[in-house]
């Protein structure tokens, strides 16, 4: 059945190189933990993906319930997460993920360090790896703020005088990222929310499409 | 391979089944709470309301009257207060009748004696009903007004929040 209607489809559109393109290649012995054991450390990228996924699902999940408003928020995530079917998981998820997601891309990172993956030819997929590395902590930060509760507002406090520490323009990111000059209240939680589900994502996507592609191209790094 | 034996599973397939298998388990295991939380107001239910006092029995008259009355309305984390109306007269049986604004044929509100004298009317597609509030053959409403539950104590009416669509005759 399934195949009947994959026929169908490839017959007329000649799908399959496209996915062959992009699926269908062979592991190389050296990154195959079932030939050397040690070679479970070339995981720690495909699961830093993982969890990214998890944390797309899981957020895009959250938003059918939370509200970025001081008034409610607070009272939105408690609801989803005490009243809502299955909340204590989804918004468990997101939660324990954000934390995961920033070990897994360390690992990640050592590993491409200790092993100079990042020499030529790779060096421009090294700094998109550090870009995606500081798009994830955004998203850490930004997201901190969204329950709203005490630690969220401190926490917000805290990181937005760090950002006016900067020397000269410190005041200004500080202003632009808070919406206000002294107050972290309504407008800082609404800009936080859109940089946190809108931008952050939108650039995360593009950056891991360009290290998905560099891979492609360029294939993993050769055995030690 | 062999293809000695036609119904051997290869181990090609062999794997590619348990790969497909267990690879699909995990995945459904991390989508269906996600299902769960999307899908929970259809696990929610209707919750019912508590009696609310609106008028007493002796300003009942034949001529429809709006009553306004406040109820609580717990909307997911927001709780407020929101005011429904209902039209309350006595019927020609002489019985009490509490009928709910909202039209039958899809859900505006109607109001008494706006366009014809002694008739509800709905402004969106022009439905009529009649002083019983009986939806006049002709127009958009497929049915009666709905009515409240209502109780009368001490004098005193009392509507829940609820309405019923009007049994029969
Ligand atoms: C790598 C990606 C992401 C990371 C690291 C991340 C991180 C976080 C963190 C740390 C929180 C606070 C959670 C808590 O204190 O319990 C949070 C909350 C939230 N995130 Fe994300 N997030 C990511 C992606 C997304 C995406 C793509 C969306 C939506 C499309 C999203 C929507 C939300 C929402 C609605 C909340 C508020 C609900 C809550 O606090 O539980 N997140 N995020
Ligand atoms: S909604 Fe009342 S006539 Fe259509």
């Amino acid at each position: 059945m399934l195949n009947k209607i994959y026929d169908w489809i490839d017959e007329r559109l000649d799908v399959t190189p496209i996915w062959r393109d992009i699926a269908d290649h062979e592991v190389p012995e050296h990154v195959n933990p079932a030939h050397h054991f040690s070679a479970f450390v070339y995981c720690f990228g495909g699961l830093t993906f993982f969890v990214v996924v998890i944390q797309i699902l899981s957020g895009m999940f959250l938003t059918m319930y939370y509200v970025p408003d001081i008034e409610n928020a607070w009272e939105s995530v408690r609801y989803l997460q005490t009243e809502v079917a299955h909340g204590q998981i989804v918004r468990g998820m997101h939660h324990w993920g954000a934390s995961v997601v920033i070990v897994m891309i360390f690992l990640h990172t050592l590993r491409v360090f200790f092993q100079g993956a990042y020499k030529k030819p790779r060096e421009l997929n090294w700094v998109v790896g550090v870009l995606l590395f500081f798009v994830i902590l955004g998203l850490g930060f930004t997201g901190y703020l969204l329950p709203w509760d005490n630690k969220a507002f401190f926490a917000t406090q805290v990181g937005l005088e760090i950002a006016e520490s900067v020397p000269f323009i410190g005041t200004e990111i500080k202003t632009l990222l808070a919406g206000d000059p002294t107050i972290v209240g309504a407008q800082t939680l609404t800009r936080f929310f859109a940089i946190h589900v809108f931008f952050l994502p939108a650039v995360l996507f593009g950056l891991l499409a360009a290290h998905f592609i560099m891979i492609r191209r360029q294939g993993i790094s050769g055995p030690l | 391979m062999s293809n000695k034996k036609n119904n051997q599973v290869s181990r090609r397939q062999f794997l590619n089944y348990t790969l497909t298998g267990v690879g699909g388990f995990m995945g459904a295991a991390l989508i269906a709470p996600m299902v769960g939380f999307a899908v929970d107001p259809l696990l929610k239910g209707e919750k019912s309301g508590d009696f609310v006092y609106v008028l007493d029995v002796d300003e009942i008259t034949e001529t429809p009257q709006k009553v306004s009355f406040q109820v609580d309305q717990t909307d997911g984390w927001y709780e407020s207060k929101v005011e429904k109306n209902a039209f309350v007269f006595y019927d020609s049986n002489g019985d009490i009748l509490a009928l709910s604004p909202v039209c039958t044929h899809l859900g505006c509100t109607v109001d008494w004696a706006t366009e014809k004298e002694d008739e509800f009317f709905c402004p969106c597609h022009d439905g009529r009903y009649n002083a019983e509030g009986e939806n006049i053959a002709g127009t958009p409403p497929t049915e009666p007004l709905h009515e409240y539950t209502f109780k009368v104590e001490e004098g005193k009416l009392y509507l829940s929040p609820e309405t019923h669509a009007r049994g029969g005759a």
